[in-house]
């Protein structure tokens, strides 16, 4: 593949199809088998980092990269060499410049821990531009902003794109893809199997290509309305235990029987802190805010509320949702006790036949129950969790971003799964960060952003540009305290 | 108490808080980088063996704190390999390490028991140690106690205000990031570990010629351990490891000086204040959660592989 001066590529292809091992040779963190990268006509041989961002070549990293108890202006200082250093002269001042200049808004003194995720990505593409970068490579970066972030980063892309700043964009989103993609590379099993004009193809037309002709597209699906009342919060509020974390404020909904709750919000904005609160795990006890079929659950333990009919699919597949070193069938055990466990006896029989039920029923890959769970890949592994925690009929399911760097295909399977256990009577709580899944599966939504919750509508009268000022916190009362939010760029 | 008296304890407070303030010195260093290294203790004590070994052997005290410190290096060495290059458990290797060196002090240094020899004589620094009451404090003690300032004072510097500190918290913090901005964090952590081991063979070095100029098995009684401890209480700041170590030492002196006031406390109570009140004192310093989890290297005993993706 090649890449000419202005040009924004993207990258695509299923999970597991290459593309992250692909942009990390490029900048130098993983070193290639074979093969030659050609810069500006010469050979190049891209050993560190380090020669990568001599030559011009900037990377925005999927899981940031980012030192978070330093400064902005530190994270920055510590990229750059003491040439560079010397020819820029007071970093401060320039962070500055380049920040008016693009509109990226980054204050030089700020911590890093206090910011929030899109203004962490600023910082990572502010680090690359203060190398004057000529190829910036970006690594899912619209997967964890709010729709008008991705607006904003859209026109910092397209005016470093007019400056002749070659930018290599990997993303699941296709739509993106067509908006702003120049060129795109379709990856399969690590091959480089086509490529396209994403200008002239469909967001359909593209999924095809990259999952072959078994592309089956998620359409859209009926909307219901639940009366019943399954679940309830009320006022919850929970001081966070975790110096980055959020603290909950004033959280109630409701959750009603045979249908889907969505929460949409950029990550970071308390959703881990309400998944554990309702989970059970945050483990303090509470009074008076949470109730299951009308009952007080709140000073529960996880267990119990368990055993009460709640399942959970926790974001973090490995060490929440399943202990890694376990083989899927001692992990289905960990959450399944009824029927497996006679007078204190494990019947392991029984437990295999379950987990091999799964595996068969969710199309999940892997070398059979006794295979360990950190051995599949994210998007198995989730399928697996997901029907473990289906196959306990609960009456709750609380499920947080469960097709994150899920591909194509396992993210249909598991959006009907989640469809199908609604209109068994479940009530679900669908904690995401992509918005159009959201759209797609929720029936009622709501945003959640710094501890509060939006009020929550119907999907059908709602829009994403209305989700996506909620997710900025437009629905705060701003007589509260300490809410200093940013209104979004 | 009068002011003799006090000048007295607080001159002893600083001679005693010196070899826990050295050892814990390095291990903080060793610990920003992301390592926990639990083999102070035998490190110290193999420093302490070869110090009084050679100053025996040559009597050129110089070549023996070299040669203490070059041992402690060389232990922490043997550390580094296991848990760096071999991915070793962190914990299990640092315990090892203590116990080997426990050991093999012990047996090397049979010979040498009972023999003394002249250690390092108190330097009077002219002019500083006029000033009254602090100059007899601070300015007439030995060599090994003024490198001690010297340090301290470097590494608060180079921890707070220099690029290297700068790199040094950021592999302590995430070595994934670092490595993918190109920081060699197995060459900083393999510096970082190394002078953990030099530091900890002047702390014995300085048991063994400075403190009580002989060779005694087991010596350093704990100090290793205390370190380990000072420096987590201390959030990993330079300041407040001085503070601790001292206050260690003020401590230690304390029993001495009630004993001596005729106080009838079992003399075995006495000698557990020291490690008490200074963990008691630290506990309290640090009491706030909150912030220590901010000042913690966040992947301190994490090994690293940098094959391995983040």
């Amino acid at each position: 593949m090649q890449l000419s001066p202005g040009e924004i590529h993207a990258l695509l292809g299923e999970n597991g199809a290459g593309k992250s091992t692909l942009v990390k040779s490029i900048y130098g963190v993983v070193a290639p088998n074979s093969g030659q990268f050609m810069w500006d006509g010469k050979e190049v041989e891209i050993k560190s980092p380090a020669i990568a961002r001599e030559l011009g070549i900037g990377m925005v990293f999927q899981h940031f990269s980012l030192f978070e108890t330093l400064t902005v202006s530190q994270n920055i200082e510590l990229c750059l060499s003491k040439a560079q250093l010397e020819t820029i002269g007071h970093l401060g001042s320039k962070i500055s410049t380049l920040s008016k200049a693009y509109g990226l808004n980054v204050d030089p003194d700020r911590l890093v821990h206090t910011l929030s995720i899109g203004e962490r990505q600023r910082v990572e593409i502010m680090r690359c531009l203060v190398q004057d970068v000529k190829l910036l490579i970006l690594d899912e970066p619209t997967s964890v902003l709010t729709p008008q972030e991705v607006a904003g980063l859209f026109d910092v892309l397209r005016r470093l794109s007019s400056e002749g700043c070659s930018i290599m964009f990997i993303s699941h989103k296709l739509h993106e893809v067509t908006e702003i993609c120049h060129s795109a590379t379709i990856l399969r099993g690590g091959k480089a199997i086509d490529t396209c004009d994403p200008r002239i193809e469909t967001p359909a037309s593209i999924a095809k290509m990259m999952v072959g002709d078994l592309a089956e597209q998620d359409a859209g699906y009926s909307k219901k309305i639940g009366t019943e009342t399954l679940f309830k919060a009320e006022d919850l509020t929970l001081d966070s235990k975790q110096p980055f974390g959020t603290s909950l404020k004033h959280i109630s909904f409701e959750l009603k029987k045979g249908e889907i709750l969505g929460v949409a919000g950029v990550a970071g904005n308390g959703q881990d802190e309400l998944m554990a609160a309702i989970s059970g795990e945050d483990g303090r006890k509470l009074k008076n805010v949470m109730w299951l079929d009308g009952k007080d659950i709140s000073s529960l333990g996880a267990g119990t509320r368990r055993s009460l009919g709640m399942a959970y699919v926790p974001e973090e597949r490995l060490g929440r949702g399943a202990v890694p070193d376990m083989s899927l069938a001692e992990n289905t055990l960990l959450t399944h006790k009824v029927g497996f466990v006679k007078n204190g006896w494990v019947e392991w029989k029984a437990v295999k036949q379950y987990a091999k039920s799964i595996i068969d029923q969710f199309k999940v890959k892997c070398h059979g129950e006794f295979s360990h769970a950190k051995s599949l890949s994210g998007g198995n592994l989730q399928k697996f969790i997901m029907g473990r925690e289906i196959g306990q009929n609960p009456k709750v399911l609380i499920c947080a971003h469960p097709t994150w760097g899920v591909d194509v295909g396992a993210a249909l399977a598991i959006h009907q799964a989640l469809l199908a256990l609604r209109d068994q009577g479940a009530a679900i709580l669908l904690i995401s960060e992509d918005i159009d899944e959201l759209f797609l599966l929720a029936d009622r939504m709501a945003a959640i952003c710094d501890g509060h919750l939006s009020p929550t509508v119907h999907t059908e009268k709602t829009s994403i540009d209305q989700i996506g000022e909620w997710m900025a916190g437009t629905f705060i009362n701003t007589n509260t305290h300490d809410t200093n939010q940013e209104t979004a760029a | 108490m009068d002011i003799d008296l006090i000048t007295q304890i607080l001159f002893a407070t600083i001679k005693t808080g010196t070899p826990l303030l050295l050892i814990a010195l390095g291990e903080v260093i060793c610990e920003k980088s992301g390592v926990l290294n639990l083999g102070q203790e035998g490190m110290m004590l193999m420093g302490a063996v070869v110090g009084f070994m050679s100053a025996f052997a040559t009597g050129n005290l110089g070549l023996a704190v070299f040669a203490a410190m070059a041992m402690g290096a060389l232990m922490s060495l043997i550390f580094g390999f296991l848990v760096l290059h071999l991915g070793a458990n962190q914990v299990a290797t640092g315990l090892a390490l203590t116990i080997f060196g426990t050991g093999l002090s012990a047996f090397i240094g049979s010979g040498v028991i009972g023999e003394t020899l002249q250690g390092f004589q108190p330097i009077i620094i002219p002019v500083l140690s006029d000033i009254p009451v602090i100059g007899k404090i601070l300015f007439t003690h030995d060599l090994l106690v003024y490198i001690s300032f010297v340090v301290a004072a470097a590494l608060a510097f180079i921890a707070n205000k220099t690029r290297l500190g700068l790199t040094l918290r950021a592999v302590g913090e995430n070595p994934h990031a670092a490595n993918a901005i190109g920081i060699k964090v197995l060459s900083i952590r393999y510096f970082a570990i190394m002078f953990g081991g030099a530091m900890a063979g002047l702390a014995g070095a300085y048991m063994s010629l400075s403190y009580t100029p002989m060779w005694v098995e087991n010596m350093t009684s704990g100090r290793g351990w205390i370190a380990l401890a000072l420096v987590v209480f201390a959030s990993w700041r330079i300041g407040n490891i001085m503070l601790g170590a001292y206050l260690f030492g003020l401590a230690s002196i304390m029993h001495l000086v009630l004993q001596g006031m005729g106080w009838s406390i079992s003399p075995n109570l006495l000698a557990m204040l020291p490690y008490v009140a200074t963990v008691v004192v630290m506990v309290i310093i640090s009491a706030d959660q909150f912030k220590e989890k901010l000042l913690a290297p966040r992947s301190l005993g994490k090994p690293f592989d940098p094959r391995q993706m983040a």
